[in-house]
């Protein structure tokens, strides 16, 4: 069965349309990521399905409800993490945890086993205000509010962004986790390296969708050689190499320049050209998510 | 059930530990009812009077020791020269010229008086006109007593006065139920509004939007906590009232605060409603402005609704404060009982009731 179907989804503010006939569908108990930068207009689908926004058209279900239509049976099964910690900062931990259980008319007892593993490494500061917690305290008690009634469906809008690598990658292990429990999870982020510990990604941008398939294969459908290059001046290397015949694209990518280059390409006589440039290393590259993101956004 | 109880467990524990709140609640209730009606008084006190006795008989005389005897009234220029006086009211130093002409005295006994000219400076429109009246009436006073001397029946002593309801004409007394209503719209107004659209610029009412709670439960526990603080706040005034200024209401308290419960139900309402409608702290705050200056200067809190324009009079029916302020002056200063203010208590109930529905109507979980 499928946890999230979307059909032909759009949603616009003003002229500005923030979705564009989105559809796609995310499978029960897999760990589906939305990747794309800022204004593509993962929030608004995450608002969408969690039934804080009426689409314009199209329909979407979640657990098998429709979202207009049913949109009280979803609120009861789904968990919703917002992109801004929005849980109250003058609650302590424990007072925030407790709040959102009886909301959902859950108790924590009950819970307990489900969120353990994540609250019990904020339990040490339970009487403290979730105000004056560190960001990525905060993020877990978030994560536990969002759990706390057992959602079906857990919807995270840029979880990790604004906070320190050792806890991001602390934060994608228990998302790991829940998965094993079955829970079906929709997870937003700008990170391109956080793709590959999804199941299968959509990359978007600009409220379309630019790609959607399992991270392995996406990279696959990359075909075009890539190379690293690296010299002392960089920006005059990204000029110049933007310039030289067979190169459909160049740009900054960490400590290297991507290439990406065209049948074309003369690889030995690049290198010799630019071996004037001090320092200068060229190597073959393997594309990652974020090679092909710009690709795709790029045509 | 339980949803509703952690909600407003929530809302006390949130006002608890705000560093500003609290204080707010006990400190402002008393610091108004101690300094307001003190200071907001409309008894017109220490009028300058110039004395120009062209006459200088011993009527003159009098009329100048009744002004100086007065409690309200302050001989401070003494002259025969109008021009003088004139020029002193020029500069302000008096409030009020009395004028005695020459041969008054005599004229007096002849049946047929030369008139006395008062010349009062009316730029203050109710010092001005209260000034005057205050100077007539001493005047007609000395005459009076001169007439009885004569022998004659005194004119004054067929008139009796008598203020009812309020008998010192004491305005502190028809004020501070005013200053209690001030009270309510401010922290009943302004409080449930805050909390509202706080919570939309933290962010925190998206998450209790995706939860299963309904828009009347979210807005009950938004409503109980400040009327629970405005019956608090009433109680607290109601005693500076009694302990200050030895004012207690005639008729019954219990019909004061079944008032106070409608009213605060309508005014939070109200300020809900706005809250709802608005994004931000700034637009909140403007339009209750816009509102509470009406409701203050429309419904008779300052001025009686009875000395408005028809077309005023026709609007204030509109302001809910107007019905609450015939019920709490009715109350404490006259006794009315609940048959006789029985319209103004319905017109409430339909203002709560109005208002807290718009409230929940208003409030939407999704756009």
């Amino acid at each position: 069965m499928e946890a999230i179907v979307i059909d032909n989804l759009s949603k616009s503010y003003g002229k500005v349309k923030a979705l564009d006939n989105v559809s796609f569908s995310v499978r029960n108990g897999e760990l589906f990521g939305l990747i794309g930068p800022d204004g593509a207009g993962k929030t608004t689908l995450f608002r969408l399905l969690t039934t804080l926004l009426t689409p314009d058209s199209g329909s979407a279900k979640v657990a098998g409800w429709d979202v207009v239509d049913d949109y009280l049976a979803i609120r009861s099964c789904v968990g919703y993490m917002p992109g801004t910690f929005s849980l109250y900062q003058d609650l302590t931990v424990e007072e925030n945890l407790n709040f959102f259980a009886a909301l959902f008319g859950a108790s924590v007892r009950d819970s307990y086993e489900l969120v353990e593993p994540i609250y019990k490494q904020i339990e040490p500061f339970k009487n403290r205000r979730a105000g004056k917690l560190s960001g990525g305290m905060k993020q877990k008690l978030a994560l536990s509010c969002a759990l706390i009634h057992r959602p079906k469906v857990l919807f995270l809008d840029e979880p990790t962004t604004g906070v320190d690598a050792v806890s991001r990658s602390e934060f994608w292990s228990m998302l790991a986790d829940l998965k094993q429990r079955g829970i079906t999870i929709l997870v937003s982020t700008p990170y391109m390296d956080e793709a590959s510990l999804c199941d299968r990604i959509a990359l978007c941008n600009e409220g379309r969708l630019l790609g959607l398939d399992s991270p392995h294969q996406l990279v696959a459908s990359f075909q075009s050689p890539l190379w690293a290059i690296r010299a002392k001046n960089m920006y005059a290397l990204l000029e110049v190499a933007r310039r030289f015949e067979g190169v459909t694209e160049c740009y900054p990518f960490g400590e290297f320049h991507h290439l990406v280059v065209t049948d074309a390409f003369d690889a030995e006589k690049f290198a010799r050209q630019m071996n004037r440039c001090d320092d200068f290393v060229m190597c073959e590259a393997h594309p990652t998510i974020e090679d092909l993101f710009i690709k795709l956004m790029k045509r | 059930m339980r949803a509703f109880i952690v909600l407003l467990q929530k809302e006390f524990l949130q006002i608890r530990r705000n560093s500003f709140l609290p204080k707010l609640i006990i400190v402002f209730p008393i610091m108004v009812m101690l300094l307001m009606p003190l200071i907001m008084t409309m008894d017109v006190r220490n009028v300058n009077v110039a004395l120009v006795d062209q006459d200088q008989s011993s009527t003159s005389a009098r009329i100048a020791s009744h002004i100086n005897a007065s409690d309200y009234l302050c001989l401070s220029i003494a002259t025969t020269e109008y021009p003088e006086a004139m020029f002193a009211l020029e500069r302000g130093e008096v409030d009020v010229i009395v004028q005695v002409p020459n041969r008054f005295e005599q004229s007096l006994m002849l049946d047929s008086p030369v008139k006395i000219g008062i010349t009062a400076n009316a730029v203050n429109a109710t010092k001005g006109a209260l000034g005057m009246q205050y100077v007539v009436q001493t005047i007609a006073f000395s005459l009076s007593e001169l007439t009885e001397e004569a022998g004659r029946t005194n004119v004054s002593e067929l008139i009796s006065i008598e203020n009812r309801f309020n008998p010192t004409l004491n305005y502190r007394h028809y004020m501070i139920p005013a200053l209690m209503i001030i009270l309510f719209i401010l922290i009943c107004g302004f409080l449930p509004a805050l909390s509202i659209v706080g919570e939309k610029e933290k962010g925190t009412i998206e998450q209790i939007n995706v939860t299963p709670v309904s828009r009347l439960v979210f807005t009950l526990s938004k409503l109980i906590p400040y009327w629970i603080i405005g019956m608090f706040v009433l109680t607290i005034a109601m005693i500076v009232a009694k302990l200050v200024y030895g004012l207690s209401p005639v008729g019954n308290v219990g019909l004061i605060y079944l008032g106070a419960a409608l009213f605060i139900l309508v005014i939070s309402g109200f300020s809900l409603t706005i809250a709802n409608l608005s994004e931000t702290m700034q637009q909140t705050m403007f339009v209750m402005f816009f509102f509470i200056m009406n409701f203050m200067l429309l419904s008779g809190l300052l001025t009686p609704v009875d000395s408005m324009p028809l077309w005023a009079q026709n609007i204030t029916l509109f302001l809910p404060p107007r019905y609450f302020v015939d019920i709490l002056r009715a109350v404490y200063l006259k006794g009315a009982g609940f048959i006789d203010l029985r319209s103004s208590y319905c017109a409430l109930l339909l203002f709560a009731l109005f208002f807290n529905f718009l409230a929940i109507v208003t409030y939407k979980k999704r756009s």
